[in-house]
């Protein structure tokens, strides 16, 4: 894997093995010292073009925990607003040789444009409404945990579909991994065509006894100005999730940042039903597995590089000792999982 | 047809081509002749392989290759003035003559807009030192594109526009429309129009459909530009008025069309290139040459074009050529500006796509590209003695890649490009002069 730019890239193998590395890394944040040499030496250069506390500063620890140097770059207050196009941007801070960018964007597209302009894997952290590839993969390490196995499941995504990138890479990952999906929400926000995706549509939640898992979506305050819903009192009286909506059986997650007592009500969000913060902690180890699985084994990302970039198994056969100072290439997953943390 | 035109005179042709395909589908040519060209003016049509050149001569063996009425179109963005990072008068006319084109119009849309007849005077003198084809204007509606207040429109006719369009922006406002259709009575020329109603295309930036849902990308419905067609059609019968419709792009469109001119409603339309041979679905990869206002719209659409061109229902071929810079389009999708250039892939595109696949005949194709210009009242180019030569020489078996060599536009933003394409221009003579060669005809010998 050269990027992850949506996860439309992923098959369903792909998925097991990034969900598989993540459950593995969840070990690492349970240590005292929650630090694994895997990516000591590479750079990762946070790129965001929006407002994000919970994705940047996630993809932040995640290649911390890695030991990778993190760089931070946001558009506020930067180049970007003298008028820096995104392309000069980006040939910019490639001159500093990131080893991946992380990338998030008001624009649908932009992940896969930039991986045209540089070296670097490019980990697409939001393009506009187009995708949140990571978003997914959290989510269906989430479900995992939670379900065992998410094939079968009946997953219902509710609320403003139109301007959801976490909607779509969803809708796509969770039909991968064999869920069958519904979105439902107001008639306004869900796009015309959206059952093209494979998913099913509701206009209301009458039927929300079906799910096995409902997925709420941020209701954004700046969409009433746009008159897409009359008010946030009648989306809540219609969509919002709460007690007398779920049953306790049901798993019920949320992206983040909620908007309490608008598309959830408090009982429901503090219940144990309620994976959302089980969300934000899968974040971070599920970060961890996507740049270990872009950085670690590429010792030299070039442009034209294709296919899966972890070292194979005869690569690691070689690791002999005091390999492991020349960088993470090879490094068996014991040799990473079992260091000593410098204890 | 250049009287009303502006162009830059250039040496009048002395040329034989021998045994070319005449195909002129208004008088009804379809056959092998040797043509002479003299002093710019189709002198002599004779069998195929009987006349010999005259010294000072230049002969050209046609083998063939096919010989049409030169193409006209009437939908061209000059972006001149303002905008020559985009494209000028030259550069524009040079690529309208690669492709074939002997007389374009110019769109209004400029920097400042071609609003008044100071500057369409100035640029039309602009025109005679610049334009490689004959350059016909169409100024604004109204004043700087606002929507507010008519230009105005008597003084602009006698200062040479040939009708008037806002394009680029609907006249949002039917009363404002009915008062410029009503003063049309006085001042004469075609009205055209961008169909567009904004409340219902927002921000949007693609087709509204399964493809826009699955990107993420807001659309716009094709009733954004079908209502307004409808609502426009209506006015212009109310008024008696003479409209055109430009860059139809879907089938509620065409269908409001035919039934305006079931009604006998005096209007007419064009549609483009990429409408007719694009849909969503090469947006897919948001390559920003794939966007376009309007945009590509379904399959079913781009079915309905075809069969609207090929009916008659839509009049002509137009490229809605909308060169933008480099910069300007490498960037996200939803940031690029809207247009793709046309003037030089045109007719090979729509040969390729079209008339190779049986779905056109290159007779009707031939017609289409050539129909614009009496849409504006100006004559129709023909391949007739005495007129002035106003036609293409085409090589139907040549094979090439658009853009490979480069561009004559200063824009290599073009939805085509990359694509094997068959038919290329080989020759065009626009107003008696050759004004595009291809280099690989060179002649046979100068006698």
């Amino acid at each position: 894997m050269r990027h992850l730019l949506s996860i439309e890239d992923l098959d369903r193998d792909a998925i097991e093995r990034i969900v598989a590395r993540a459950a593995r890394f969840a070990e690492v944040s349970d240590r005292e010292i929650k630090k694994v040499p895997a990516l000591r030496g590479r750079m990762v250069l946070n790129l965001f073009y929006e407002a994000s506390t919970r994705t940047r500063s996630s993809f932040e620890l995640a290649a911390k925990r890695l030991s990778a140097d993190v760089v931070n770059f946001a558009a506020t207050g930067s180049s970007v607003e003298k008028g820096e196009s995104l392309k000069d941007t980006v040939l910019t801070l490639s001159a500093h040789k990131p080893d991946a960018i992380v990338l998030r964007t008001p624009w649908a597209g932009a992940a896969e444009l930039v991986s045209g302009w540089c070296s670097a894997a490019i980990v697409n952290a939001g393009d506009g409404k187009h995708e949140h590839p990571t978003q997914a993969l959290l989510d269906v390490y989430t479900l995992r945990e939670r379900l065992g196995a998410i094939d079968g499941a009946s997953i219902w995504i509710v609320g403003d579909v139109a301007h959801s990138r976490v909607a779509r890479s969803n809708i796509i990952a969770f039909q991968r991994m064999g869920a069958s999906v519904t979105v439902a929400g107001p008639p306004t926000l869900i796009p015309r065509g959206i059952e093209a995706l494979g998913c099913d549509v509701r206009y209301t939640l009458a039927e929300l006894a079906s799910a096995d898992v409902v997925y709420a979506l941020r209701m954004q305050r700046e969409r009433m100005s746009e008159t897409w819903v009359p008010s946030l009192r009648e989306y809540a009286a219609w969509y919002q999730l709460n007690a007398g909506r779920l049953t306790p059986r049901q798993v019920l997650m949320h992206p983040g940042p909620v908007n309490r007592g608008v598309e959830l009500s408090g009982e429901v969000l503090d219940s144990p039903q309620a994976a959302v913060t089980a969300q934000v902690e899968a974040g971070v180890v599920v970060r961890m597995a996507v740049l270990y699985e872009l950085l670690a084994g590429a010792s030299a990302p070039s442009p034209r590089r294709r296919g899966r970039q972890i070292a194979p198994a005869s690569d690691r056969a070689r690791t002999g000792p005091g390999a492991e100072l020349s960088d993470a290439e090879g490094v068996p997953d014991a040799a990473i999982f079992g260091m000593q943390d410098g204890a | 047809m250049t009287d009303a035109l502006a162009y830059q005179p250039c040496t009048p042709a002395d040329v034989l081509l021998r045994d070319v395909r005449v195909l002129d589908p208004r008088a009804g040519l379809d056959a092998r002749y040797d043509v002479r060209v003299r002093g710019g003016l189709v002198a002599e049509l004779a069998a195929p392989e009987t006349l010999r050149a005259d010294p000072g001569e230049e002969l050209l063996e046609g083998r063939g290759c096919l010989l049409v009425p030169a193409f006209f179109d009437p939908h061209v963005h000059l972006r001149t003035p303002g905008q020559e990072h985009k494209e000028d008068i030259c550069t524009g006319t040079s690529a309208a003559a690669a492709g074939g084109f002997a007389g374009v119009l110019a769109m209004p849309n400029t920097d400042p807009v071609l609003d008044s007849a100071p500057l369409l005077r100035s640029l039309g003198e602009a025109a005679t030192r610049q334009a490689r084809v004959p350059v016909g204007f169409l100024a604004a509606i109204t004043r700087g594109l606002q929507g507010e207040q008519l230009t105005e429109m008597a003084e602009l006719r006698e200062a040479g526009a040939l009708g008037f369009t806002d394009d680029g922006r609907p006249v949002q406002s039917a009363g404002m429309l009915r008062k410029a259709l009503q003063y049309q009575r006085l001042c004469g020329g075609v009205i055209a129009l961008h169909e567009e109603d904004t409340t219902l295309s927002r921000d949007g930036t693609m087709h509204e459909g399964p493809v826009s849902a699955a990107l993420g990308v807001s659309g716009i419905p094709t009733l954004s530009e079908s209502t307004m067609v409808a609502r426009d059609a209506a006015l212009a019968g109310y008024e008696d008025a003479r409209v055109h419709f430009q860059h139809l792009s879907c089938s509620a469109s065409v269908e409001a069309v035919a039934g305006a001119k079931a009604r006998g409603w005096r209007v007419s339309a064009e549609v483009t290139p990429h409408h007719l041979l694009l849909t969503d679905e090469h947006v897919r990869g948001m390559d920003t040459r794939m966007k376009m206002h309007p945009p590509l719209a379904s399959e079913q659409d781009r079915r309905a074009l075809i069969e609207g061109l090929r009916t008659g229902t839509i009049d002509c071929v137009a490229t809605d050529h909308a060169p933008h810079a480099r910069e300007e389009k490498e960037v996200p999708f939803e940031q690029a500006p809207m247009g793709t250039t046309g003037l030089e892939t045109a007719f090979a595109a729509l040969y390729t796509g079209l008339v190779e696949s049986g779905e056109l005949p290159l007779e009707l194709l031939v017609q289409r590209m050539t129909a614009g210009a009496q849409l504006f009242g100006l004559p129709a180019p023909t391949i007739a003695q005495g007129q002035l030569a106003n036609m293409t020489l085409i090589d139907l078996d040549a094979s090439w890649i658009a853009g490979e060599h480069g561009w004559h536009s200063r824009s290599a933003s073009c939805c085509f490009a990359g694509g094997r394409l068959r038919g290329r221009v080989m020759l065009t003579f626009a107003a008696g002069g050759i004004v595009h060669r291809e280099q690989a005809l060179s002649p046979v010998a100068v006698a």
